[in-house]
Protein backbone atom coordinates (compact mmCIF):
# COMPACT_ATOMS: atom_id res chain seq x y z
CA UNK A 1 0.00 0.00 0.00
CA UNK A 2 2.87 2.38 0.80
CA UNK A 3 4.30 1.49 -2.60
CA UNK A 4 1.15 2.32 -4.55
CA UNK A 5 0.79 5.63 -2.70
CA UNK A 6 4.36 6.56 -3.61
CA UNK A 7 3.83 5.47 -7.20
CA UNK A 8 0.68 7.58 -7.51
CA UNK A 9 2.26 10.69 -5.99
CA UNK A 10 5.45 10.41 -8.04
CA UNK A 11 3.90 9.30 -11.35
CA UNK A 12 6.86 7.01 -11.88
CA UNK A 13 8.14 6.55 -15.44
CA UNK A 14 10.01 3.24 -15.16
CA UNK A 15 12.27 1.81 -17.85
CA UNK A 16 14.23 -1.42 -17.98
CA UNK A 17 17.34 -0.78 -20.06
CA UNK A 18 18.97 -4.19 -19.89
CA UNK A 19 17.95 -5.61 -16.51
CA UNK A 20 14.47 -7.08 -16.05
CA UNK A 21 14.02 -7.60 -12.29
CA UNK A 22 12.40 -11.05 -12.45
CA UNK A 23 13.73 -14.23 -14.01
CA UNK A 24 11.73 -16.42 -16.39
CA UNK A 25 9.88 -18.06 -13.49
CA UNK A 26 8.76 -14.70 -12.09
CA UNK A 27 11.10 -14.85 -9.09
CA UNK A 28 13.18 -11.86 -8.07
CA UNK A 29 16.83 -11.86 -9.15
CA UNK A 30 19.16 -11.03 -6.27
CA UNK A 31 20.72 -7.67 -6.87
CA UNK A 32 22.61 -4.69 -5.53
CA UNK A 33 20.73 -1.75 -6.95
CA UNK A 34 22.81 1.40 -6.72
CA UNK A 35 21.59 4.86 -7.69
CA UNK A 36 22.45 8.54 -7.83
CA UNK A 37 21.41 10.27 -4.62
CA UNK A 38 19.94 13.76 -4.36
CA UNK A 39 16.83 13.44 -2.19
CA UNK A 40 15.28 11.63 0.76
CA UNK A 41 12.69 10.41 -1.73
CA UNK A 42 15.26 8.44 -3.75
CA UNK A 43 15.04 5.18 -1.81
CA UNK A 44 11.22 5.15 -1.45
CA UNK A 45 10.75 5.89 -5.16
CA UNK A 46 13.26 3.29 -6.35
CA UNK A 47 11.78 0.73 -3.99
CA UNK A 48 8.21 1.52 -5.05
CA UNK A 49 9.06 1.27 -8.75
CA UNK A 50 10.06 -2.42 -8.43
CA UNK A 51 7.41 -5.02 -9.25
CA UNK A 52 5.84 -6.55 -6.10
CA UNK A 53 7.77 -9.84 -6.22
CA UNK A 54 11.10 -8.03 -6.42
CA UNK A 55 10.04 -5.32 -3.95
CA UNK A 56 9.26 -7.91 -1.27
CA UNK A 57 12.87 -9.11 -1.46
CA UNK A 58 14.56 -5.69 -1.78
CA UNK A 59 15.72 -3.57 1.16
CA UNK A 60 17.08 -0.03 1.06
CA UNK A 61 20.27 0.65 3.02
CA UNK A 62 19.85 3.66 5.31
CA UNK A 63 21.96 5.54 7.82
CA UNK A 64 20.85 4.46 11.30
CA UNK A 65 21.42 7.87 12.92
CA UNK A 66 19.01 9.59 10.55
CA UNK A 67 16.42 7.07 9.43
CA UNK A 68 16.00 4.92 12.54
CA UNK A 69 14.03 7.47 14.59
CA UNK A 70 10.61 9.21 14.98
CA UNK A 71 8.27 9.20 11.96
CA UNK A 72 11.07 8.39 9.56
CA UNK A 73 11.27 5.02 11.27
CA UNK A 74 7.76 4.16 10.06
CA UNK A 75 8.77 4.54 6.42
CA UNK A 76 12.08 2.74 6.97
CA UNK A 77 10.37 -0.17 8.70
CA UNK A 78 7.73 -0.29 5.97
CA UNK A 79 10.51 -0.81 3.44
CA UNK A 80 12.43 -3.18 5.77
CA UNK A 81 15.44 -0.86 5.62
CA UNK A 82 18.88 -2.22 6.53
CA UNK A 83 20.39 0.23 9.01
CA UNK A 84 24.09 0.93 8.91
CA UNK A 85 26.31 3.14 11.03
CA UNK A 86 27.59 6.09 9.05
CA UNK A 87 30.94 6.47 10.77
CA UNK A 88 32.86 3.33 11.46
CA UNK A 89 35.24 0.85 9.94
CA UNK A 90 34.13 -0.28 6.50
CA UNK A 91 34.09 -3.93 7.49
CA UNK A 92 31.81 -3.34 10.48
CA UNK A 93 29.52 -0.99 8.58
CA UNK A 94 29.06 -3.65 5.93
CA UNK A 95 28.04 -6.42 8.32
CA UNK A 96 24.25 -5.76 8.32
CA UNK A 97 24.27 -5.57 4.53
CA UNK A 98 26.17 -8.84 4.27
CA UNK A 99 23.59 -10.49 6.51
CA UNK A 100 20.78 -9.30 4.27
CA UNK A 101 22.58 -10.56 1.17
CA UNK A 102 23.25 -13.89 2.85
CA UNK A 103 19.48 -14.13 3.48
CA UNK A 104 18.96 -13.78 -0.28
CA UNK A 105 17.59 -10.24 -0.21
CA UNK A 106 18.46 -7.53 -2.72
CA UNK A 107 19.74 -4.14 -1.54
CA UNK A 108 19.32 -0.54 -2.63
CA UNK A 109 22.39 1.57 -1.98
CA UNK A 110 23.62 5.04 -2.69
CA UNK A 111 27.39 4.70 -3.00
CA UNK A 112 27.90 8.46 -3.18
CA UNK A 113 27.33 8.24 0.56
CA UNK A 114 25.40 11.48 0.82
CA UNK A 115 22.84 13.48 -1.10
CA UNK A 116 24.42 15.33 -4.00
CA UNK A 117 23.83 19.09 -3.77
CA UNK A 118 24.74 19.74 -7.39
CA UNK A 119 23.50 16.71 -9.34
CA UNK A 120 24.07 18.60 -12.61
CA UNK A 121 27.81 18.48 -11.93
CA UNK A 122 27.86 14.71 -12.06
CA UNK A 123 27.81 11.67 -9.80
CA UNK A 124 30.10 12.01 -6.76
CA UNK A 125 32.99 9.56 -6.11
CA UNK A 126 31.80 6.23 -4.69
CA UNK A 127 32.39 4.77 -1.25
CA UNK A 128 33.94 1.34 -1.35
CA UNK A 129 31.03 -0.70 0.10
CA UNK A 130 29.71 -1.65 -3.32
CA UNK A 131 33.04 -3.29 -4.19
CA UNK A 132 33.36 -5.23 -0.92
CA UNK A 133 29.82 -6.53 -1.16
CA UNK A 134 30.29 -7.64 -4.76
CA UNK A 135 33.58 -9.40 -3.84
CA UNK A 136 31.82 -11.18 -0.99
CA UNK A 137 28.76 -12.10 -3.03
CA UNK A 138 29.94 -12.41 -6.64
CA UNK A 139 26.69 -14.03 -7.84
CA UNK A 140 24.67 -10.90 -6.91
CA UNK A 141 24.18 -8.61 -9.92
CA UNK A 142 25.27 -4.98 -9.49
CA UNK A 143 22.65 -2.89 -11.29
CA UNK A 144 22.87 0.89 -11.83
CA UNK A 145 19.63 2.84 -11.47
CA UNK A 146 19.34 6.41 -12.77
CA UNK A 147 16.82 8.56 -10.89
CA UNK A 148 15.51 11.63 -12.71
CA UNK A 149 13.67 14.60 -11.20
CA UNK A 150 13.63 13.08 -7.71
CA UNK A 151 16.26 15.57 -6.59
CA UNK A 152 13.96 18.37 -7.74
CA UNK A 153 10.95 16.94 -5.90
CA UNK A 154 12.63 17.38 -2.56
CA UNK A 155 16.16 18.78 -2.79
CA UNK A 156 18.58 18.60 0.12
CA UNK A 157 17.59 21.05 2.83
CA UNK A 158 13.87 21.28 2.04
CA UNK A 159 10.99 19.94 4.09
CA UNK A 160 8.06 19.69 1.68
CA UNK A 161 8.10 17.75 -1.57
CA UNK A 162 6.49 18.93 -4.80
CA UNK A 163 4.83 16.41 -7.09
CA UNK A 164 6.78 15.80 -10.29
CA UNK A 165 7.04 12.83 -12.61
CA UNK A 166 9.99 10.75 -11.43
CA UNK A 167 12.06 8.79 -13.92
CA UNK A 168 13.59 5.47 -12.86
CA UNK A 169 15.85 3.74 -15.40
CA UNK A 170 17.48 0.38 -14.64
CA UNK A 171 20.70 -0.22 -16.57
CA UNK A 172 22.55 -3.44 -17.48
CA UNK A 173 24.50 -5.19 -14.66
CA UNK A 174 28.08 -4.06 -14.07
CA UNK A 175 30.52 -7.02 -14.17
CA UNK A 176 33.41 -7.60 -11.76
CA UNK A 177 36.51 -9.13 -13.36
CA UNK A 178 38.80 -11.39 -11.29
CA UNK A 179 41.73 -8.99 -11.62
CA UNK A 180 39.67 -5.87 -10.85
CA UNK A 181 40.91 -3.85 -7.94
CA UNK A 182 38.65 -1.60 -5.90
CA UNK A 183 39.39 1.58 -7.83
CA UNK A 184 38.83 0.05 -11.23
CA UNK A 185 35.51 -1.57 -10.29
CA UNK A 186 34.18 1.56 -8.58
CA UNK A 187 35.22 3.72 -11.54
CA UNK A 188 33.41 1.37 -13.90
CA UNK A 189 30.29 1.36 -11.74
CA UNK A 190 30.33 5.13 -11.41
CA UNK A 191 30.82 5.58 -15.16
CA UNK A 192 27.92 3.19 -15.88
CA UNK A 193 25.63 5.20 -13.59
CA UNK A 194 26.77 8.55 -15.00
CA UNK A 195 26.10 7.30 -18.55
CA UNK A 196 22.64 6.12 -17.55
CA UNK A 197 21.86 9.44 -15.84
CA UNK A 198 23.04 11.44 -18.87
CA UNK A 199 21.18 9.20 -21.31
CA UNK A 200 17.92 9.62 -19.45
CA UNK A 201 18.17 13.38 -19.28
CA UNK A 202 15.59 15.11 -21.36
CA UNK B 1 -26.61 18.55 -11.40
CA UNK B 2 -27.05 15.49 -13.56
CA UNK B 3 -30.37 16.28 -15.19
CA UNK B 4 -32.04 14.78 -18.25
CA UNK B 5 -29.96 16.96 -20.61
CA UNK B 6 -26.69 15.62 -19.19
CA UNK B 7 -28.02 12.05 -19.38
CA UNK B 8 -29.03 12.67 -22.99
CA UNK B 9 -25.47 13.75 -23.80
CA UNK B 10 -24.07 10.67 -22.05
CA UNK B 11 -26.49 8.45 -23.97
CA UNK B 12 -25.64 10.06 -27.32
CA UNK B 13 -21.88 9.90 -26.64
CA UNK B 14 -22.19 6.25 -25.60
CA UNK B 15 -23.40 5.14 -29.03
CA UNK B 16 -20.16 5.84 -30.94
CA UNK B 17 -18.15 4.80 -27.89
CA UNK B 18 -19.84 1.39 -27.73
CA UNK B 19 -19.16 1.04 -31.43
CA UNK B 20 -15.52 2.05 -30.90
CA UNK B 21 -15.22 -0.43 -28.03
CA UNK B 22 -16.47 -3.28 -30.24
CA UNK B 23 -14.11 -2.27 -33.08
CA UNK B 24 -11.20 -1.87 -30.64
CA UNK B 25 -11.68 -5.33 -29.11
CA UNK B 26 -12.03 -6.80 -32.60
CA UNK B 27 -8.80 -5.17 -33.79
CA UNK B 28 -6.88 -6.56 -30.82
CA UNK B 29 -8.21 -10.06 -31.59
CA UNK B 30 -7.46 -9.80 -35.31
CA UNK B 31 -3.99 -8.27 -34.99
CA UNK B 32 -1.23 -10.72 -35.93
CA UNK B 33 2.11 -8.88 -36.16
CA UNK B 34 3.73 -7.53 -32.98
CA UNK B 35 3.42 -3.91 -34.19
CA UNK B 36 -0.25 -4.25 -35.10
CA UNK B 37 -0.95 -5.94 -31.75
CA UNK B 38 0.76 -3.06 -29.98
CA UNK B 39 -1.12 -0.45 -32.02
CA UNK B 40 -4.48 -2.16 -31.49
CA UNK B 41 -3.84 -2.46 -27.75
CA UNK B 42 -3.02 1.23 -27.53
CA UNK B 43 -6.23 2.08 -29.37
CA UNK B 44 -8.19 -0.22 -27.05
CA UNK B 45 -6.58 1.41 -24.00
CA UNK B 46 -7.50 4.82 -25.44
CA UNK B 47 -11.14 3.80 -25.83
CA UNK B 48 -11.31 2.15 -22.41
CA UNK B 49 -9.89 5.30 -20.84
CA UNK B 50 -12.72 7.28 -22.38
CA UNK B 51 -15.21 5.20 -20.38
CA UNK B 52 -13.22 5.86 -17.21
CA UNK B 53 -13.05 9.58 -17.90
CA UNK B 54 -16.79 9.79 -18.53
CA UNK B 55 -17.46 7.83 -15.33
CA UNK B 56 -15.11 10.11 -13.37
CA UNK B 57 -16.73 13.26 -14.74
CA UNK B 58 -20.24 11.99 -13.92
CA UNK B 59 -19.09 10.99 -10.44
CA UNK B 60 -17.70 14.44 -9.69
CA UNK B 61 -20.66 16.16 -11.37
CA UNK B 62 -23.06 14.27 -9.12
CA UNK B 63 -21.41 16.01 -6.14
CA UNK B 64 -22.50 19.38 -7.47
CA UNK B 65 -20.35 22.51 -7.48
CA UNK B 66 -17.74 21.17 -4.98
CA UNK B 67 -17.41 18.09 -7.19
CA UNK B 68 -16.84 20.18 -10.31
CA UNK B 69 -14.26 22.35 -8.54
CA UNK B 70 -12.58 19.29 -7.04
CA UNK B 71 -12.37 17.58 -10.42
CA UNK B 72 -10.77 20.54 -12.19
CA UNK B 73 -8.57 21.28 -9.17
CA UNK B 74 -7.13 17.78 -9.48
CA UNK B 75 -6.72 18.26 -13.24
CA UNK B 76 -4.81 21.49 -12.49
CA UNK B 77 -2.50 19.76 -10.01
CA UNK B 78 -1.75 16.98 -12.47
CA UNK B 79 -1.22 19.44 -15.33
CA UNK B 80 1.12 21.53 -13.16
CA UNK B 81 3.04 18.39 -12.26
CA UNK B 82 3.54 17.57 -15.94
CA UNK B 83 4.56 21.13 -16.85
CA UNK B 84 6.95 21.66 -13.94
CA UNK B 85 8.58 18.29 -14.69
CA UNK B 86 9.68 19.77 -18.04
CA UNK B 87 11.16 23.01 -16.65
CA UNK B 88 14.74 23.01 -15.34
CA UNK B 89 13.96 24.23 -11.84
CA UNK B 90 16.69 24.79 -9.29
CA UNK B 91 16.78 24.42 -5.56
CA UNK B 92 16.08 28.15 -5.12
CA UNK B 93 12.72 27.69 -6.87
CA UNK B 94 11.53 25.00 -4.50
CA UNK B 95 9.66 27.21 -2.03
CA UNK B 96 7.68 29.01 -4.73
CA UNK B 97 6.91 25.69 -6.43
CA UNK B 98 5.52 24.31 -3.17
CA UNK B 99 3.28 27.40 -2.93
CA UNK B 100 2.27 27.09 -6.59
CA UNK B 101 1.03 23.55 -6.09
CA UNK B 102 -0.42 23.64 -2.63
CA UNK B 103 -1.62 27.24 -2.23
CA UNK B 104 -2.25 28.70 -5.69
CA UNK B 105 -4.42 25.78 -6.85
CA UNK B 106 -6.80 25.70 -3.85
CA UNK B 107 -7.03 29.50 -3.78
CA UNK B 108 -7.89 29.81 -7.48
CA UNK B 109 -10.66 27.19 -7.21
CA UNK B 110 -11.75 28.53 -3.83
CA UNK B 111 -12.40 31.90 -5.46
CA UNK B 112 -14.90 30.25 -7.81
CA UNK B 113 -16.57 28.72 -4.77
CA UNK B 114 -16.69 32.17 -3.13
CA UNK B 115 -18.11 33.66 -6.34
CA UNK B 116 -15.35 36.28 -6.26
CA UNK B 117 -14.79 37.07 -9.94
CA UNK B 118 -12.60 40.15 -9.37
CA UNK B 119 -9.86 38.25 -7.55
CA UNK B 120 -10.31 35.11 -9.68
CA UNK B 121 -9.41 37.19 -12.74
CA UNK B 122 -6.22 38.70 -11.29
CA UNK B 123 -4.97 36.19 -8.72
CA UNK B 124 -2.56 34.33 -11.02
CA UNK B 125 -1.70 37.07 -13.56
CA UNK B 126 -1.01 39.67 -10.86
CA UNK B 127 -0.49 38.24 -7.39
CA UNK B 128 1.14 34.95 -8.32
CA UNK B 129 3.39 36.78 -10.80
CA UNK B 130 4.61 39.14 -8.09
CA UNK B 131 4.93 36.43 -5.47
CA UNK B 132 6.84 33.97 -7.67
CA UNK B 133 9.21 36.65 -8.98
CA UNK B 134 9.95 38.08 -5.54
CA UNK B 135 10.09 34.70 -3.82
CA UNK B 136 12.61 33.28 -6.28
CA UNK B 137 14.68 36.49 -6.47
CA UNK B 138 15.02 36.61 -2.67
CA UNK B 139 16.79 33.23 -2.79
CA UNK B 140 19.70 35.05 -4.42
CA UNK B 141 20.27 32.60 -7.28
CA UNK B 142 20.33 34.60 -10.54
CA UNK B 143 21.41 31.74 -12.81
CA UNK B 144 18.93 31.69 -15.74
CA UNK B 145 16.60 33.69 -13.50
CA UNK B 146 14.25 34.94 -16.23
CA UNK B 147 13.88 31.44 -17.70
CA UNK B 148 13.05 29.97 -14.33
CA UNK B 149 10.45 32.49 -13.16
CA UNK B 150 8.91 32.62 -16.66
CA UNK B 151 8.58 28.85 -16.71
CA UNK B 152 7.01 28.67 -13.24
CA UNK B 153 4.58 31.45 -14.05
CA UNK B 154 3.69 29.97 -17.42
CA UNK B 155 2.96 26.65 -15.72
CA UNK B 156 0.63 28.50 -13.34
CA UNK B 157 -1.05 30.41 -16.17
CA UNK B 158 -1.68 27.29 -18.26
CA UNK B 159 -2.13 24.64 -15.60
CA UNK B 160 -4.11 26.66 -13.07
CA UNK B 161 -5.39 29.94 -14.52
CA UNK B 162 -6.49 28.77 -17.97
CA UNK B 163 -7.93 25.44 -16.87
CA UNK B 164 -9.81 27.08 -13.98
CA UNK B 165 -11.80 29.09 -16.54
CA UNK B 166 -13.69 25.91 -17.47
CA UNK B 167 -15.41 25.59 -14.04
CA UNK B 168 -15.03 29.39 -13.91
CA UNK B 169 -18.04 29.47 -16.25
CA UNK B 170 -20.04 28.95 -13.03
CA UNK B 171 -19.10 32.52 -12.08
CA UNK B 172 -21.07 33.97 -14.98
CA UNK B 173 -24.53 35.38 -14.41
CA UNK B 174 -26.63 35.26 -17.54
CA UNK B 175 -30.12 36.73 -17.04
CA UNK B 176 -32.77 34.06 -17.46
CA UNK B 177 -30.13 31.26 -17.22
CA UNK B 178 -29.18 31.56 -13.53
CA UNK B 179 -28.13 28.31 -11.92
CA UNK B 180 -27.64 26.56 -15.25
CA UNK B 181 -24.17 27.90 -16.06
CA UNK B 182 -22.72 24.43 -15.49
CA UNK B 183 -24.36 23.46 -18.78
CA UNK B 184 -21.99 25.84 -20.55
CA UNK B 185 -19.21 23.81 -18.97
CA UNK B 186 -20.75 20.65 -20.43
CA UNK B 187 -20.95 22.44 -23.80
CA UNK B 188 -17.26 23.39 -23.60
CA UNK B 189 -16.07 19.92 -22.58
CA UNK B 190 -18.18 18.03 -25.13
CA UNK B 191 -17.28 20.35 -28.03
CA UNK B 192 -13.50 20.37 -27.37
CA UNK B 193 -13.28 16.63 -26.74
CA UNK B 194 -15.50 15.84 -29.74
CA UNK B 195 -13.21 18.05 -31.81
CA UNK B 196 -10.15 16.08 -30.66
CA UNK B 197 -11.72 12.74 -31.55
CA UNK B 198 -13.15 13.99 -34.87
CA UNK B 199 -9.83 15.56 -35.89
CA UNK B 200 -8.15 12.23 -35.13
CA UNK B 201 -10.74 10.28 -37.17
CA UNK B 202 -10.74 12.70 -40.13
CA UNK B 203 -6.95 12.70 -40.03
CA UNK B 204 -6.83 8.88 -40.12
CA UNK B 205 -9.38 8.70 -42.93
CA UNK B 206 -8.38 11.58 -45.20
CA UNK B 207 -5.10 12.94 -43.82
CA UNK B 208 -2.62 13.73 -46.63
CA UNK B 209 -0.94 17.04 -45.89
CA UNK B 210 0.90 17.60 -42.63
CA UNK B 211 -0.29 20.72 -40.84
CA UNK B 212 2.91 21.64 -39.03
CA UNK B 213 5.13 18.59 -38.62
CA UNK B 214 7.77 20.48 -36.67
CA UNK B 215 5.24 20.90 -33.81
CA UNK B 216 2.87 17.98 -34.14
CA UNK B 217 3.85 15.14 -36.49
CA UNK B 218 0.39 13.52 -36.58
CA UNK B 219 -1.83 16.51 -37.33
CA UNK B 220 -2.99 17.01 -40.91
CA UNK B 221 -4.79 19.82 -42.71
CA UNK B 222 -7.61 17.44 -43.67
CA UNK B 223 -8.00 16.24 -40.07
CA UNK B 224 -8.06 19.77 -38.74
CA UNK B 225 -10.61 21.10 -41.25
CA UNK B 226 -12.86 18.02 -40.98
CA UNK B 227 -12.64 18.05 -37.20
CA UNK B 228 -13.32 21.77 -36.87
CA UNK B 229 -16.36 21.67 -39.15
CA UNK B 230 -17.88 18.48 -37.71
CA UNK B 231 -17.25 19.55 -34.11
CA UNK B 232 -18.95 22.86 -34.92
CA UNK B 233 -21.98 20.81 -36.01
CA UNK B 234 -21.79 18.92 -32.69
CA UNK B 235 -21.78 22.30 -30.93
CA UNK B 236 -24.79 23.46 -32.93
CA UNK B 237 -26.66 20.30 -31.89
CA UNK B 238 -26.02 21.30 -28.25
CA UNK B 239 -27.97 24.57 -28.69
CA UNK B 240 -30.69 23.45 -26.20
CA UNK B 241 -27.98 23.35 -23.47
CA UNK B 242 -27.12 27.02 -23.92
CA UNK B 243 -29.05 30.25 -23.39
CA UNK B 244 -28.21 31.27 -26.96
CA UNK B 245 -29.89 30.81 -30.34
CA UNK B 246 -28.73 28.36 -33.00
CA UNK B 247 -26.69 30.93 -34.91
CA UNK B 248 -24.81 32.20 -31.89
CA UNK B 249 -24.19 28.73 -30.47
CA UNK B 250 -22.78 27.60 -33.81
CA UNK B 251 -20.49 30.64 -33.96
CA UNK B 252 -19.34 30.01 -30.36
CA UNK B 253 -18.69 26.34 -31.11
CA UNK B 254 -16.59 27.30 -34.17
CA UNK B 255 -14.65 29.76 -32.01
CA UNK B 256 -14.14 27.26 -29.18
CA UNK B 257 -12.98 24.49 -31.52
CA UNK B 258 -10.41 26.77 -33.16
CA UNK B 259 -9.12 28.06 -29.83
CA UNK B 260 -8.92 24.38 -28.88
CA UNK B 261 -6.70 23.05 -31.65
CA UNK B 262 -4.53 26.17 -31.63
CA UNK B 263 -4.01 25.71 -27.88
CA UNK B 264 -3.16 22.09 -28.63
CA UNK B 265 -0.45 23.22 -31.05
CA UNK B 266 1.04 25.45 -28.35
CA UNK B 267 1.05 22.54 -25.89
CA UNK B 268 2.76 20.43 -28.59
CA UNK B 269 5.42 23.08 -29.12
CA UNK B 270 6.27 22.88 -25.41
CA UNK B 271 6.63 19.11 -25.68
CA UNK B 272 8.82 19.32 -28.79
CA UNK B 273 11.03 21.89 -27.07
CA UNK B 274 11.47 19.56 -24.09
CA UNK B 275 12.03 16.57 -26.39
CA UNK B 276 9.18 14.42 -25.09
CA UNK B 277 6.40 12.72 -27.03
CA UNK B 278 3.74 12.84 -24.31
CA UNK B 279 3.30 14.83 -21.11
CA UNK B 280 3.20 11.62 -19.09
CA UNK B 281 1.36 8.33 -18.86
CA UNK B 282 -1.43 9.16 -16.43
CA UNK B 283 -4.29 8.24 -18.79
CA UNK B 284 -3.72 4.86 -20.39
CA UNK B 285 -3.47 5.22 -24.18
CA UNK B 286 -3.75 9.00 -24.12
CA UNK B 287 -0.51 10.07 -22.44
CA UNK B 288 -0.51 12.66 -19.69
CA UNK B 289 -3.42 14.72 -18.41
CA UNK B 290 -2.21 17.66 -20.50
CA UNK B 291 -2.31 15.53 -23.64
CA UNK B 292 -6.02 15.08 -22.97
CA UNK B 293 -6.94 18.62 -21.90
CA UNK B 294 -4.58 20.49 -24.26
CA UNK B 295 -7.55 21.63 -26.35
CA UNK B 296 -9.39 22.87 -23.26
CA UNK B 297 -6.53 25.03 -22.06
CA UNK B 298 -7.08 27.94 -24.45
CA UNK B 299 -10.72 27.22 -25.29
CA UNK B 300 -11.85 27.68 -21.67
CA UNK B 301 -10.70 31.28 -21.09
CA UNK B 302 -11.65 32.20 -24.67
CA UNK B 303 -15.24 30.97 -24.25
CA UNK B 304 -15.43 32.42 -20.73
CA UNK B 305 -14.53 35.95 -21.78
CA UNK B 306 -16.58 36.04 -24.98
CA UNK B 307 -19.71 34.90 -23.14
CA UNK B 308 -18.97 37.22 -20.25
CA UNK B 309 -18.53 40.18 -22.60
CA UNK B 310 -21.68 39.42 -24.58
CA UNK B 311 -24.10 38.24 -21.91
CA UNK B 312 -22.94 38.16 -18.32
CA UNK B 313 -23.74 40.74 -15.69
CA UNK B 314 -20.85 39.45 -13.51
Amino acid sequence: MIASLIRFAAGIDRRWAGSEPLDATGAAIQRLYYANHASHLDAPILWASLPPAARARTRPVAAADYWNRDVRQLLSKGMRAVFVERCGVAAEACAPMEEALADGDSLILFPEGTRNREPAHGVLPFKSGLYHLKRGFPHVEVVPVALRNVGRMMPKGTLLPIPLLAGVTFGPPVPLADDDDKERFLARARFALQTLVDGGRR
Amino acid sequence: MIDHQIWTIVAVVSVPLVLATVVGEGLVRRADTPTSVQRAKRLRARIRSWWWMIAAMLGFLSLGVPGILGFFGIVSLLAMRELVTLVPSRRADHGMLVLSFFVAVPVQYGLIWLDWYGLFAVFVPVWALLAVSIGVAMQGDADRFLHRIAAIHYALLVGVYCISHAPGLLLLTIPGYEGQEYKLLAFLVVVTQASDVLQYLFGKAFGRHALMPSLSPDKTVEGMVGGVLSATVVGALLTPLTPFGLGETTALAFFVVNAGWLGGMVMSAIKRDAGVKDYGAFIDGHGGVLDRVDSLVFAAPALFHVVRWLHSTT
